[in-house]
């Protein structure tokens, strides 16, 4: 099921819980590979949680895990995160 | 036209569902009034959640396919069988049922007449929603930007929005169909999945700079972001959103 990859528009919602922030246009950029894109851009898989995939190497750049009143969020295989106020 | 900008985390809230009209055979529109709803743009989308009696939610992803109207919002939804939250949306909804919406989400992928032109939109099935709200938009406003909408459907009665579409038809919108799966006695148009040629013969082309938004299911947008980038087009310039299965 490897069509369950969406976009990184589909976890901007969730995003949009805990950074007051638009987050689609957010950059990220890959601690892996250095390459910096929009959110929005970004491959996302839901699966129990959401992994969001570095378009241009696949690193995984940041798992997501929202339950109940919870968010956890692993931005481990990220440079930067930068965001316009 | 200034876009809506929220200041403040995005939270649930409630919408009461106010119409629904059958658009093909699999797929619905259903509009909503959302209380206090603050506006949106063109491409943006909301989640949707729905919460069953035993306190189970399910949230899933929609685009909006209307343009700004107040507290109005229409989302287009199309039936997947084995689906969790469609076919409840599509088959059991009704006029007067409240659901939660949360957004409108997102800045990368809309459009608003002063971004000007031309406009390339590329749409795979229900991924025209997103691009309908922009055309939608764009009528509304009386803009005769140059655009061409290039939409990939199964067959004559799945293309979303059809009559609709026949009638924006000119003032500087060109609609373009291709029908991968069946076609109507005497089709003249295109018959295979969207390609670079496709591309190339629909324009505008790259020399004319213009911005191009592809939404679809994600093989349906690798495809055609492979090919848009192939034939010149800049990378930057390519909006894309992908959704999840579909069984398109």
């Amino acid at each position: 099921m490897d069509e369950l990859m969406l976009d990184g528009n589909a976890v901007a919602g969730m995003l949009g819980q805990v950074f007051t922030a638009e987050m689609t246009t957010a950059t990220m950029t890959c601690g892996n590979c250095g390459m910096a894109g929009a959110v929005g851009a970004m491959r996302v898989f839901r699966g129990a949680g959401i992994v969001m995939r570095c378009p241009h190497c696949d690193n995984v750049v940041a798992k997501i895990v929202e339950a109940d009143t919870r968010i956890w969020m692993n931005f481990g295989g990220m440079q930067a995160l930068e965001i316009t106020l | 036209m200034e876009g809506t900008t929220v200041l403040g985390r995005l939270t649930w809230q409630p919408a009461d569902v106010i119409g629904m009209v059958a658009e093909t055979s699999r797929a619905k529109t259903i509009a909503f009034d959302v209380p206090g709803w603050a506006g949106h743009r063109a491409g943006q989308h909301v989640d949707v959640r729905l919460t069953a009696e035993d306190g189970y939610q399910a949230e899933r992803s929609y685009s909006i396919a209307s343009p700004p109207d107040g507290t109005r919002v229409e989302l287009t939804v199309v039936r997947i069988a084995d689906g969790e939250v469609s076919p409840y949306l599509t088959d059991d909804l009704q006029s007067g049922d409240r659901i939660e919406l949360r957004g409108p989400i997102g800045g990368y992928f809309v459009w608003e007449p002063p971004l000007g032109g031309p406009l390339l939109l590329i749409a795979g099935g229900s991924g025209v929603a997103p691009l309908m709200a922009m055309i939608r938009l764009r009528a509304a406003a009386g803009s005769d930007v140059n655009t061409r909408l290039l939409l990939s459907s199964r067959g004559w009665d799945d293309i979303i929005y059809r009559e609709e579409l026949e009638r924006l038809n000119g003032n500087g919108l060109t609609v373009v169909h291709t029908l991968t799966t069946s076609q109507p006695p005497g089709w003249q148009g295109y018959t295979r999945r969207v390609d670079a040629d496709m591309l190339a013969e629909v324009g505008p082309g790259p020399a004319e700079r213009p911005l191009v938004y592809v939404c679809g299911p994600t093989p349906f947008v690798e495809a055609a972001a492979e090919a848009l980038v192939h034939l010149g087009h800049v990378p930057g310039a390519v909006k894309t959103e992908r959704f999840g299965p579909t069984g398109s």
